[in-house]
């Protein structure tokens, strides 16, 4: 099992290092060749204005979007979460509209007022995580079956999963923090081997119900 | 819920999402528009480009305010400003105007001829330039949170910036095959803190992002400097004095995102009109090096 990282711009080396900590194997995505044989992929943080114009301009938007289609996990960190949400606020172009949610970018102002705190992840155990935000955005709608899995203390969203798309505005590969990646890892690998109850499809021993006669 | 701003993470996070993309110098916010179009990844705001100040002479000093806001105003993209060295109340300005990073730069004239800016008394970090890898490490220990080649600014000419990528990668490369009690030599000889250079041996990269800059004017160039190890490039007047400087500039991102795919250098380089016209160094008196600025 195979996980792609986007390196067209930005800090994909983070990335494709907690990757490999982990023990999964992770390949730089810059051409949509690389996408051949890999069971997810990772959005980095960097400037989604340039990483928007690279992919289109070297046609991975529709690769991408097939591979989000077919299933396997995506998840986006910061810049990666602008990329993946549906409407971006002031009206710019979506890239890849597959979070139903509308993001603000630079949410809470320039690099002065970046920062970190920690932020309670409650699908990844009781331990916070240690956020680290760098100019970064905010979710400011959620959609009806978008699920909320981070907020600050103002309430503002700040990480949410709809179905195989994950994302968060804070950037877990800077913090030491590995839970995102086995979470996406373990996405993958359910992908590419779909046990029984995952619905994909059948498993070879499982009976179908027969209608009540 | 603890909130830190202005964090040594935060400081040095920016720089590492800026890794793989090209930070251009602007003089106008019509040439900030044109460099976020081209998919810059940052802009350095300043009044004249090197090769202009260059040919100006006199003493350049950080540009006027109205100036930077207004490509703040224009721009979505980081904004970063230079400073002279030592001059900490122009750095004081910078961050009063909200600048996403200052460069303390050799680019303009130093203020002090003996101390660089207290860089941890800031909020926003810093860059600065470096030929070598004391250099780089002094300036770090001062408090930058990214560093830069100082290439030769102005010049279109790379062969300085190579040198000096050259230098930082291969000391640090010594580094790296040396024993722990060797280690307090060099930095001795390195006029280097010691954890810095224990850092440096154990990691084999600088513990802050590393780009090149200085003399850097075609997709080729900025490619070189990825392939010796950059993690990114500065381009000054490489941009706007060439003869179509949206498509230079569209042509340097992807060769940088690109560095290692020469098919695509080349696609890349093809019809793009004159790069800016280049200086030789041997044509360039000692004393109006610039690269010698800053110790």
């Amino acid at each position: 099992m195979k996980i792609g990282v986007l390196a067209v711009q930005g800090a994909f080396a983070e990335h494709l290092r907690v990757l490999r900590g982990i023990g999964v194997d992770a390949v730089e995505v810059r051409l949509p060749a690389d996408l051949d044989g890999i069971s997810g992929l990772i959005l980095p943080g960097g400037e989604s204005t340039t990483m928007r114009k690279l992919i289109h301009r070297w046609g991975l938007h529709q690769p991408i979007l097939d591979l989000a289609a077919s299933g396997a996990p995506l998840f986006g960190t910061c810049a990666g979460m602008i990329l993946l949400a549906r409407e971006i606020a002031g009206g710019e172009e979506p890239v890849f509209p597959l979070l139903d949610v509308t993001v603000e970018r630079n949410a809470f102002g320039r690099q002065l007022d970046s920062f970190e705190a920690d932020v309670a992840v409650p699908i990844l155990g009781d331990g916070p995580v240690h956020g680290v935000f760098i100019r970064a955005p905010v979710i400011e709608r959620v959609g009806p079956d978008v699920d909320v899995l981070a907020r600050l203390d103002d309430g503002r969203v700040v990480a949410v999963h709809e179905r195989n798309v994950l994302a968060t505005a804070f950037h877990p590969e800077l913090a030491g923090e590995t839970r995102f990646h086995r979470l996406v890892a373990t996405m993958a690998a359910e992908h590419d081997d779909p046990g029984e109850g995952s619905g994909r499809r059948p498993h070879p021993t499982r009976r179908t119900a027969r209608p009540a006669s | 819920m603890t909130v830190e701003t202005s964090t040594w993470v935060t400081k040095k996070g920016l720089a590492q999402m800026l890794k793989g993309g090209v930070i251009m110098d602007v003089v106008t916010p019509d040439q900030a528009k044109i460099a976020e179009d081209a998919g810059a990844v940052a802009v350095m705001a300043l009044e004249r480009v090197p090769s202009d100040i260059r040919a100006a002479g006199g003493v350049a000093r950080m540009s006027d305010p109205t100036m930077i806001i207004g490509i703040m105003e224009a721009v979505s993209i980081p904004v970063m400003a230079k400073a002279r060295i030592g001059h900490f109340v122009e750095a004081q300005v910078l961050e009063a105007l909200g600048v996403d990073y200052i460069d303390e730069s050799e680019v303009l004239t130093p203020a002090d001829e003996e101390n660089h800016i207290d860089k941890h008394a800031f909020k926003v970090p810093f860059v600065c330039g470096s030929r070598n890898l004391g250099e780089a490490l002094r300036r770090i220990s001062e408090g930058a949170a990214m560093m830069r080649t100082k290439g030769e600014a102005g010049t279109g000419n790379i062969v300085e910036a190579v040198r000096h990528i050259r230098t930082v990668n291969a000391e640090i490369r010594r580094l790296q095959g040396m024993r722990e009690d060797e280690l307090f030599v060099a930095a001795k000889e390195l006029h280097a803190p010691l954890d810095l250079v224990r850092g440096v041996a154990a990691e084999g990269k600088l513990p802050v992002v590393n780009f090149v800059a200085g003399g850097i004017a075609t997709p080729a160039d900025a490619a070189l400097a990825m392939q010796l190890g950059a993690e990114g490039v500065f381009v000054g007047s490489g941009i706007f004095k060439s003869e179509d400087p949206a498509r230079m500039a569209n042509a340097i991102v992807q060769a940088t995102t690109h560095f290692d795919n020469p098919k695509v250098i080349a696609e890349v380089s093809t019809g793009l009109g004159a790069a800016m016209r280049g200086i030789a160094l041997e044509q360039i008196p000692e004393g109006e090096r610039l690269a010698v600025r800053g110790w």
